[in-house]
């Protein structure tokens, strides 16, 4: 599977990772190297096994639904880059 | 004063003989004089360390009896803790004041342990030489032109410069072996599911584990003792009875059934590093241990099928780093998603966005058949090699990387080069298993470390033969020059 420049604008998108015109070149070259390793893995016949998600076969623990955690709002909006009224701040979305 | 085992330390702080606030004062003064060099820390707070220090010695004075009180150790930076600056080698998290502390800091505040302060690290744990951190390249202690592997670069660092007793890593893909190899220290990757991934800023969350890296097999023992155990917060946190690592240390080898993998001694692996193997292995038998020919034979295809899994599992995973709630934000943006796209292209370095890309790509729409699926697929023969090879022997040995210590910026341009570095330790996370490198002699000047393998739940065992291998070899206790 070989990429294109455009494949590569793409899947920044995706990510929402800014690739500006001049980058697109050099990580299409390194994404491709990468890919190429990855390519490996079509060698090999997997019809019938189950993939493996996880080590431990263990399901997901549930807990009485109470509540464990106290409000630390002040705190952790310290750590924002922009509040404001105990609200984060985010460019307008809805005209 | 600085090469003495943890236990040692412990007597001498219980008969008063030394405190715990004077050991927290030499290790600062240490860190003063090496750190500017080295770059094992990113973050000290002489502040924070001297007040745990002093209370320690309270506690010491009670006849508190944990062997880690008063202990003077180092954290990687990827563990979020109260009060500290976490920022897991990243822009994105540079000015990041941990809110709340993690499952394995608090079991080490808990037992009394003295925080020195954070390691530095490869950004996000992604890499293998510790290139990649925000925060500058790290030294390696025993040739400062050359990495000190990575990601627990900065851990391994600071443990083979004797700028700490002992300190945490964190192992994905061999980020606590491999920089425990190429600096000449014992470095442990538990189990899956053993230590509290709580707190522990999350890269792939189905292999990320977190173990201890020092000096000798011992100390990693009564490292465990106090990191290990249930954490609720941890939803893949496994929930066992205690366990005392130490309790096997000193059982006789006699017997033991150990598997050499063909797949770990052949074509890539360099040959100063298979001498130091070789010589290990006459070791062993001595010790009474039984040598069988084992094969692993995907082993190759762990490195496609971690560099699927891995960069999937992180896309997701660093999708919380959107410049809204904390962390960095650009300065400029037009709109919502431009802020995004400039946030992260600002804030991630080139490994990671490349890490990010990759596992974008093979989550999308017409590719996750061919890709993610493919590599869950794969990953469980690599899991079922492991099976089949543990019912042959009891432990597998072989190297912990194909070579030692290489020049910085030697594979720094070249993603698929440094990959290869774990050939042998990334198929242990993609298993679950628990893996150990061990200083095991020298190649060139550089340190060689050996890799034990057990099977799930089998650290004991592990930490009995490299503590046995330890008893009749002084290569843990080697310190480099100058330090």
């Amino acid at each position: 599977m070989s990429l294109s420049s455009s494949d590569v604008k793409r899947i920044a998108h995706l990510a929402r990772i800014e690739v500006s015109d001049e980058e697109v070149e050099e990580t299409l070259k390194k994404l491709s190297g990468i890919l190429g390793l990855i390519e490996q893995m079509q060698a090999v016949d997997t019809t019938g096994i189950a993939p493996m998600s996880h080590s431990q076969e263990v399901n997901q623990r549930l807990r009485e639904d109470v509540v464990t955690k106290t409000n630390q709002r002040e705190l952790f909006q310290s750590l924002a880059p922009s509040v404001e009224d105990g609200l984060y701040l985010v460019p307008k979305v809805i005209e | 004063m600085i090469n003495k085992s943890i236990k040692e330390l412990s007597r001498m702080l219980r008969s008063g003989q030394v405190s715990s606030l004077e050991l927290a004062q030499e290790y600062l003064k240490r860190i003063d004089k090496l750190n500017p060099e080295i770059n094992a820390f990113v973050t000290v707070d002489p502040e924070l360390t001297l007040s745990q220090a002093k209370h320690a010695d309270i506690l010491i004075s009670k006849g508190h009896q944990n062997p880690l009180t008063g202990i003077p150790i180092a954290q990687k930076d990827i563990f979020v803790a109260k009060g500290w600056k976490t920022t897991c080698g990243s822009k994105m998290l540079e000015n990041f004041i941990g809110p709340y502390d993690a499952g394995v800091i608090e079991k080490f505040d808990n037992a009394g342990a003295v925080n020195l302060g954070k390691t530095n690290m490869d950004e996000f744990a992604m890499g293998s030489s510790n290139e990649t951190s925000y925060f500058g390249k790290v030294k390696n202690p025993w040739d400062r032109d050359r990495v000190p592997g990575g990601s627990s670069g900065g851990s391994a660092a600071a443990v083979a410069a004797r700028l700490c007793v002992a300190a945490t890593g964190t192992d994905t893909g061999g980020s606590i072996r491999q920089p425990a190899s190429l600096c000449g220290l014992s470095g442990l990757k538990p189990t899956y599911g053993t230590v509290s991934r709580y707190g522990m800023i999350a890269f792939a969350s189905s292999l990320d584990q977190a173990g201890p890296m020092a000096r000798s097999c011992e100390d990693m023992a009564l490292m465990m003792n106090v990191m290990g155990g249930f954490d609720e917060r941890d939803s893949t946190s496994l929930n066992r009875p205690v366990e005392d690592y130490s309790r096997d240390l000193n059982k006789p080898l006699q017997g033991l059934r150990i598997g050499l993998p063909k797949e770990y001694f052949g074509e890539g692996l360099d040959t100063g590093v298979d001498q130091v193997i070789q010589q290990s292995i006459s070791e062993f038998r001595k010790l009474g241990a039984e040598f069988v020919d084992i094969s692993l034979p995907n082993t190759k295809l762990s490195i496609p099928v971690y560099y699927v899994l891995a960069p999937a599992e992180a896309s997701s995973n660093l999708s919380r780093f959107d410049g809204v709630r904390y962390g960095y934000r650009a300065p400029e943006y037009n709109d919502l998603i431009d802020m995004y796209c400039k946030t992260r292209a600002q804030g991630f370095g080139a490994e990671v966005k490349r890490r990010i890309l990759i596992g974008t790509y093979v989550l999308s729409a017409g590719y996750y058949d061919a890709y993610y699926l493919k590599a869950q697929q794969i990953r469980r023969l690599i899991a079922q090699d492991f099976i089949n090879a543990f019912e042959e022997c009891d432990i597998i040995l072989g190297p912990t990387a194909p070579s030692t210590a290489f020049k910085t910026g030697e594979k720094a341009d070249d993603p698929v080069a440094m990959y290869l570095q774990d050939i042998y330790t990334i198929a242990v996370n993609l298993a679950g298993l628990p893996g150990m490198s061990i200083p095991a002699g020298f190649a060139g000047n550089l340190p060689v470390g050996l890799q034990i393998i057990g099977n799930y739940f089998d650290e004991s065992r592990m930490l009995n033969v490299g503590h046995a291998y330890q008893q009749v070899t002084d290569w843990h206790s080697r310190m480099p020059e100058g330090i």
